[in-house]
């Protein structure tokens, strides 16, 4: 078999014939390689126009916006028609819309599938992570915006330095001074205590708690929650030890810390790792409160 | 222009451990990336790292287990350096904080994964590459050192004399993707490339749509020989719609897998009589396949894979990721349905082609992870072996460019020692198009000063991206789905010549469409349209000495299986697969494999699981 660059005549497709198949599975997957030539031969605009008509295709409105082109320095929504197909995600029609209408179309993503943090997205109205979105959970038409609260460089992408800093104010490094003896001992730490600190070490860092986060959007010094939540990961981790807890929990009492949380909970309702972090951040006052209470 | 002793070209495992080794051997060192660190691919590595911690084991049964697996195509004294070097690796990560899962007395948790005589996988959960990066990361913030995030490297500036082992890296050129700068980033001590996989060269994959081996086609077009690039590994359990990892832990704690008739056919059609599920990635990969082709599939596509017996709090507790992954990319729920799987590539075990230290033939030029062929994994790479390689070999290659002195290496890199030209006709022509111009080509450079050969590669690359720009042409995204397909159907786990050479015939036309290519967005803001039509040229060039590799290699070895060719064949193919760049015209040639290791001599025996 040869797969094709789409060529301007219309035999390429057909002289596109198989060598004998051997199963079903491979006529499933010479019938795809064929709607794939077919797809790559259209213009876009047809394919646009086929697509706008087609009810099988799902509507997105996407926001976009370039500091740089003409037409594009005032924030507009453009309207992308993507053939729907079972288990599509956000992030597969936004690739769609780019690779078949818009080059231009732009946004981060890397590893598909949730673990890189990187396409965090304001989804008809909510923070999502477009790669782990269905399509088919949502309304048409589908809304795709930057994250609020955060400033955007090009249409769904968003400057992140500011979530970066606030994460790295917090020390987020394992510190501590009692290693065992020996090159090849590991320290020790019990099963409870790798647990409770086990969904705090999930984050990506995609920084979809921070943008839902209103106290964040007032108080743009606030930590906000992913910064707390690496502070509890090393807070928690008995392997710190004491002294280290202290130091962590002067921390995270500074003016902008901690007592800012007004537990709204929305930082947990989008945080896509499902992270408590509302609680964790309770659970940090209350260390504190503890602690202040000791040395009273 | 920036200038550091060490420039680390990407920030994955073995990119933050170099920059970190590099530091503490006294070097100023910055890290160039295209992702920032924790968007890196080595965070979705599931399974494991292997090393040989407890006393019932040792790093000479690791060895052993390494260059059986790689079908005795390893280079003994990388793998010996990877055994040897890995526990104190593992338990230096766990020092940083590394969550690791635990025994019942605190000690670090071991598991069994594919080709081990021991369990010997360290393991946080289903999760240990993200917490592996996350913790590397946290060392490089606490150690302050520079990072270029969301810089993208274009290329090597490197001097141009006619024979590769006489030239000298001297930086780097990369194009600033908030900016649109390009910048010239001078390294006084060493370029160390640590870009990753080259995934997207396929399009059925585990890896993101960033790996599309940058550093591997740089390196290839300065002079550095592709090592062994016929060698990829299909990974036997990815989720059918959209390539994401089920990790091989899950048959290390107990999964198995069925057929459509419900038949356990690694046993039952004698597969892998004695490790069944456990045995070598590539033997499974191949098990699954011919259960499909012989009808006994499910949707003539998948097999299934049944972690169900575990019961619920064994999964929970080392497992949980897989339901998340399963169910919100397959919608498939592992406690109470089998998870359908099929084989995806996963890895490429060649690349460029380094010695144990991470030197590459051009002076002052490194290279460490996937990116890498050391050669540690020869034709076949043992699951849990890609994280220890991360963390060893990007130390090594992070101390030896910071001038830390470490002994004569035993692998020699280029035509030394010996070597021999291949004679293999493709048929097909390969390489560089004519009249390609200046958009569509990487040329060599002109001077030897380190200033003007940095400065030249600089007004190149701004050269490129400015014709890009500005004039019309096709998007690359159509050629670079072409180059997907026709590697997927044609260079997968099974491979037969005819097809072979037709890929190199469509891989053609898809260069001579790529002169045409043009990015249509002007921006210089945040132009991803740029850097993918900059990735795929890489692409192109890795598709194209892939598949020679795999026409010329007529045996069947460890990942590669060819119809026509159904054995080993030890008296001529103990051999490593090298493509040089050639200014444009690739050429194949052999060298032999170390087999001598420190005290003993690994002979190649009948490789059964």
């Amino acid at each position: 078999m040869s797969t094709q660059i789409p060529k301007q005549t219309e035999e390429s497709t057909e002289a596109e014939t198989e060598t004998e198949p051997a199963s079903k599975g491979e006529e499933r997957r010479a019938e795809k390689r064929r709607r794939a030539a077919e797809r790559r031969q259209q213009r876009p605009e047809e394919e646009a126009e086929k697509a706008a008509a087609d009810e099988s295709t799902v509507e997105l409105k996407v926001f976009r916006y370039d500091p740089q082109v003409e037409g594009k320095q005032e924030p507009r929504f453009d309207t992308f028609h993507v053939p729907f197909t079972k288990g599509m995600t956000v992030l597969d029609a936004l690739m769609y819309a780019r690779d078949t209408y818009d080059s231009s179309l732009t946004f981060r993503h890397s590893c598909r599938q949730a673990v890189c943090g990187s396409d965090a997205m304001f989804v008809n109205g909510g923070q999502k992570l477009a790669c782990k979105t269905q399509i088919s959970d949502l309304e048409e038409p589908v809304r795709v915006e930057p994250l609020p609260h955060a400033e955007v460089t090009k249409d769904l992408v968003v400057d992140m330095e500011h979530f970066y800093e606030q994460m790295e104010a917090v020390e987020p490094y394992f510190q501590t001074d009692e290693y065992p003896d020996g090159d090849l001992e590991e320290q020790r730490q019990d099963r409870e205590n790798r647990e409770k600190i086990k969904m705090s070490t999930r984050c990506i860092w995609c920084g979809a708690c921070m943008s839902s986060c209103n106290v964040a959007a007032g108080d743009t010094e606030y930590l906000g929650p992913a910064a707390i939540n690496k502070a509890y990961r090393c807070a928690m981790d008995g392997r710190e030890g004491e002294e280290m807890k202290q130091k962590r929990l002067e921390i995270i009492e500074q003016e902008h810390g901690v007592w800012r949380c007004q537990t709204q909970f929305s930082c947990t309702e989008v945080c896509p790792k499902d992270i408590p972090l509302t609680e964790h951040i309770q659970e940090l006052k209350r260390e504190a409160v503890k602690n202040n209470l000791k040395f009273w | 222009m920036h200038e550091h002793d060490v420039v680390v070209v990407g920030a994955g495992g073995a990119g933050l451990r170099a920059a970190i080794a590099a530091q503490e051997a006294g070097a100023d060192v910055a890290m160039v990336s295209k992702l920032h660190p924790v968007r890196s691919h080595t965070g979705a590595a599931e399974g494991g790292i292997n090393a040989a911690l407890r006393d019932a084991d040792s790093w000479q049964d690791h060895a052993y287990d390494t260059m059986k697996g790689s079908d005795y195509l390893g280079d003994a004294p990388a793998v010996e350096a990877l055994c040897q070097e890995s526990p104190e690796e593992v338990i230096r990560l766990e020092h940083w904080g590394m969550p690791f899962s635990r025994e019942d007395d605190g000690r670090v948790s071991q598991r069994p994964f594919g080709g081990l005589s021991f369990p010997r996988t360290t393991y946080a959960g289903a999760e240990t590459g993200h917490q592996m990066l996350h913790t590397m990361y946290e060392q490089v913030v606490k150690r302050g050192i520079t990072v270029y995030d969301e810089w993208h490297v274009m290329d090597l500036a490197v001097t141009d004399e006619d024979d590769p082992a006489e030239r000298t890296c001297h930086g780097v050129v990369a194009y600033d993707i908030q900016s649109g700068e390009i910048s010239g980033f001078r390294a006084e001590n060493g370029v160390i490339l640590a870009t990753g996989g080259m995934g997207q060269v396929f399009d059925h994959t585990t890896n993101a749509v960033a790996n599309t081996g940058d550093g591997v086609a740089m390196a290839y077009r300065a002079g550095v020989p592709m090592e062994d690039m016929e060698f990829i590994q299909f990974h036997p359990t990815t989720l059918p719609s959209t390539g994401v990892l089920i990790s091989e832990g899950v048959r290390g704690e107990g999964g198995i897998l069925y057929n459509s008739e419900g038949e356990r056919f690694m046993f039952e059609h004698g597969y892998a009589n004695n490790d069944g599920e456990l045995a070598s990635r590539d033997v499974v990969s191949r098990a699954e396949l011919t259960e499909v082709n012989e009808g006994r599939g499910i949707e003539d596509e998948y097999v299934h894979l049944d972690m169900r017996h575990l019961g619920e709090e064994r999964i929970l507790d080392r497992l949980e990721n897989i339901l998340h992954l399963a169910e919100d990319f397959e919608g498939a729920d592992g406690l109470t349905e089998p998870m359908p799987v099929k084989p995806g590539q996963h890895y490429a075990m060649g690349g460029i082609e380094t010695n144990e230290f991470g030197e590459t033939v051009i002076d002052g030029l490194y290279a460490a992870g996937e990116c890498a062929c050391a050669s540690v994994h020869g034709a076949n790479r043992l699951g849990g072996n890609a994280l220890p390689e991360l963390i060893v070999f990007g130390k090594r290659a992070g101390r030896h460019a910071a001038g830390e002195e470490m002994g004569e290496a035993e692998i020699e890199t280029g035509r030394s020692g010996d070597w021999q030209p291949a004679d293999y006709e493709f048929g097909v022509e390969v390489g560089e198009t004519s009249g390609s111009g200046t958009a569509a080509a990487d040329g060599g450079a002109v001077a030897t000063d380190a200033e003007s050969v940095l400065g030249g590669a600089v007004d190149r690359a701004q050269e490129r991206v400015d014709e890009l720009l500005s004039r019309k042409g096709r998007n690359h995204a159509e050629i670079r789905s072409a180059v997907q397909e026709t590697m997927t159907d044609n260079v997968n786990v099974f491979r037969e010549e005819g097809r072979l050479e037709e890929t190199l015939a469509d891989l053609r036309e898809a260069r001579e469409a790529y002169k045409d290519v043009a990015v249509s967005d002007p921006s210089r803001t945040f132009n991803t349209d740029l850097i993918h039509t900059i990735e795929t040229r890489n692409i192109l060039d890795l598709a194209e000495a892939l598949t020679m590799g795999a026409l010329a290699r007529e045996e069947f070895r460890g990942a590669h299986w060819r119809k026509e060719h159904q054995e080993r064949k030890d008296e001529d193919w103990l051999k490593h697969t090298l493509v040089s760049w050639n200014d444009g015209e690739p050429e194949l040639w052999y060298k032999p494999v170390v087999l001598e290791g420190e005290n003993k001599t690994y002979e190649p025996k009948s490789r059964s699981y």
